[in-house]
């Protein structure tokens, strides 16, 4: 059969040498990945040894699905239900509203008890989600952007770039942390847009100051020293060669934060920045919520566990993520 | 010498840092067109265009933004902070002045409780490492940094003043920072409630006003308790593992006198670093409790002032905090030097 066969490559001696070559790169290749990989399984083995971080980690991950799936587990159409026909159950005191209840037209059944339109509070929970998730990511990201440009400039872009940087991150670390933020939203108005830039505008100093602190500290080593004598340039070893190594810190920053840009982002919701009055978000619900606090104590209670475990979960990740990346804390 | 230069160059520093907070701060409240414009606080209703032509005209409100800033600088400078407008026109300044000591009250509270409970939790956390008490301060430490903090104060005064009083227990105050009835008690001499309360020993005043400050310091440490948590433990642990320790262990020193004498203190100087962190938190927090709370100290002040522009107030309220944390890390930074005689100013 003339598939059996396979034709010969003419030019099979020519290229030996230089497929051989191709090969030896290729292992070498494939050894870095290997070591990658085992690093990667070192590390994963270092989270699951700690049953904190794991729990975390399951939560975070459970956390960020829901937000996702938000809109096909929930119908994002309740967050506009709000009738006020529903008040003439909640002013019924023989109803019962609190967790665990029917609502007054009898056939649904509410885990965490419903709010003064009778919409299940875990509903606006799920619903609240991935507005506060966005945000979170948003923000994070932006900032570590933001750090590894500026940071990297004052690194490397001399003194004097390095003096202005570090003094305009002086300047923002004057501000008390929440006040900045509320000045922004309240001169530019309330969008999720302007409350996205005025939490940014507060976060990301901190980036810049943790990776110029970073990349001066690799710079001193000797394999900075080396790619120099070949005559790599400047952006090459910074970007290529310095960056990968300093990022590690970076990133537990980064988990870290993603709870406390939720924590900022709630507070500014909850303190009455909320572009729109029934915006499913978390503090706007816990904002909503307080009116009726007395009466109806689960429609702040959840929305705010809910915040909470977030936040934790994420800070739990970081944790993990500090204890395995920082080899001084290894046991 | 180098200390004395080195201080001086962090003072001049400061200058610099409060320039571009006041010139950030001043160009956000009056460059944007807003629903409070500036010269809002100088007209009345009735007031016909060409007289409020006037008193824009007067005021200055005509000039170009930075003609408007270096005017109100010289003004700042020269002692005169302007009318604040949320507290219907009164002087800025008096108003700052009367309610600066009660945030400081509420602020020195939560910095006591902070320590009084992330001190022991961390020094338990790493001389337990990794046994169950050190997991349950991790844990601890961990809700401090997590917890919405305007969500546990609710949380704090539900349970504490409404469901106590509820089921009969002795309840706490919600707000305020005392008691209606003790309101003008006491003379204002220092304008802090507890210590003008002392002064005059009057212990009735005294006792309300210590009631109405528990939850609102409480609630208020809680965002702090986490930072410092870690940091002690972080360098309790690093301390531990010194050559020195060992050295003591194999001594025969017992556990205690290892741990508290020989450990303690040593990890105690990377702790302060952390004073710093703490105060922005702090100073940015006390917008949020004494909000909740209904505090009448500055940062609800603060709140009220963002939100209808209130600009003398703003820059007041933002330029004496940033002064604050600036000192504070500065007094951090020296305080570390002196400690530490490893570090050199340079």
């Amino acid at each position: 059969m003339t598939l059996d066969k396979k034709p010969e490559n003419p030019n099979a001696t020519l290229a030996t040498p230089a497929v051989r070559k191709e090969s030896e790169a290729q292992k070498k290749k494939k050894k870095e990945r290997r070591q990658r990989l085992l690093d990667l399984k070192f590390a994963l083995h270092l989270l699951a040894r700690n049953p904190l971080v794991l729990c975390g980690t399951v939560m975070s991950i459970g956390i960020i699905l829901v937000a996702v799936f938000s809109g096909f587990i929930v119908n994002p159409d309740l967050a506009n239900k709000v009738s006020y026909a529903t008040q003439l159950c909640w002013g019924n005191h023989f109803i019962n509203w609190g967790p665990g209840s029917s609502y007054c037209s009898g056939n649904q059944f509410y885990w965490l008890g419903t709010d003064y339109f009778g919409r299940g509070i875990l509903s606006m929970i799920i619903l609240a989600l991935p507005l506060d998730l966005e945000i979170a990511f948003a923000v994070v990201a932006g900032s570590v952007a933001i750090g590894i440009l500026l940071g990297g400039v004052a690194a490397y872009g001399g003194s004097v770039a390095d003096e202005t940087i570090l003094r305009i991150t002086d300047i923002f670390f004057g501000f008390p942390t929440l006040l900045f933020a509320l000045v922004v939203a309240a001169v530019v108005g309330p969008s999720i847009f302007t409350l996205t830039i005025a939490v940014l505008l507060v976060w990301w100093p901190v980036y810049v100051r943790l990776v110029r602190g970073q990349i001066l500290a690799e710079k001193e080593k000797n394999y900075v020293e080396a790619l120099k004598s070949i005559g790599a340039g400047n952006f090459r070893i910074l970007f290529k060669h310095i960056m990968p190594n300093a990022i590690y810190p970076v990133m537990v920053q980064a988990t870290l934060d993603l709870g406390g840009v939720i924590l900022i982002f709630s507070s500014l919701m909850f303190l009455g920045f909320s572009p729109k009055q029934n915006l499913p978000e978390l503090g706007n619900l816990i904002s909503q919520g307080i009116q009726n606090v007395f009466t109806a104590p689960w429609l702040i209670i959840f929305p705010g566990i809910a915040i909470l475990l977030a936040t934790f979960s994420f800070n739990l990740v970081g944790d993990g993520l500090r204890d395995v990346f920082d080899p001084r804390l290894r046991r | 010498m180098g200390l004395v230069r080195y201080v001086v160059r962090r003072l001049l520093l400061m200058i610099l840092v409060l320039f571009g907070i006041s010139v950030i701060v001043f160009y956000l409240s009056r460059g944007y067109p807003s629903k409070f414009p500036p010269w809002g606080q100088y007209v009345t209703l009735s007031m016909s265009p060409s007289e409020i032509a006037y008193i824009k005209q007067i005021h200055g409100f005509n000039l170009p933004l930075y003609d408007q800033y270096f005017f109100w600088l010289r003004d700042a400078l020269s002692g005169n902070w302007g009318l604040s407008r949320w507290a219907g026109n009164q002087q800025t300044y008096a108003v700052f002045a009367a309610r600066f000591p009660l945030t400081a009250e509420l602020a020195i509270a939560a910095i006591v409780i902070t320590v009084a409970i992330g001190l022991p939790l961390g020094i338990v956390s790493a001389v337990k490492n990794n046994k169950a008490p050190d997991h349950v301060s991790r844990i601890v430490a961990l809700l401090g940094y997590s917890i919405p903090i305007f969500w546990l104060g609710f949380l704090f005064q539900l349970l504490f003043s409404y469901y106590f009083r509820l089921w009969g227990l002795p309840s706490l105050p919600s707000s305020g920072y005392v008691d209606r009835q003790f309101i003008g008690s006491v003379h204002m001499i220092t304008g802090i409630p507890l210590v003008d309360a002392v002064l005059q020993l009057n212990y009735s005043y005294f006792a309300s006003s210590l009631g109405h400050l528990i939850l609102p310091a409480l609630t208020l440490s809680f965002a702090s308790l986490g930072y410092l948590t870690r940091i002690v433990r972080s360098s309790m642990l690093e301390v531990l593992r010194q050559d020195y320790i060992v050295m003591a262990r194999s001594k025969g020193l017992s556990e205690r006198v290892v741990i508290y004498r020989h450990a303690l203190l040593n990890a105690l100087i990377p702790t302060i670093t952390v004073v710093g962190v703490l105060f922005a938190s702090l100073l940015g927090g006390v917008v949020i409790i004494e909000y909740v709370f209904t505090w009448p100290g500055v940062g609800s002040a603060a709140l009220q002032a963002t939100l209808q522009n209130d600009t003398n107030f703003l820059m007041l309220y933002t330029l004496v905090s940033a002064a604050i944390i600036v000192i504070a890390n500065l007094a951090v930074d020296v305080a570390y030097g002196l400690l530490d005689p490893r570090i050199r100013f340079k």
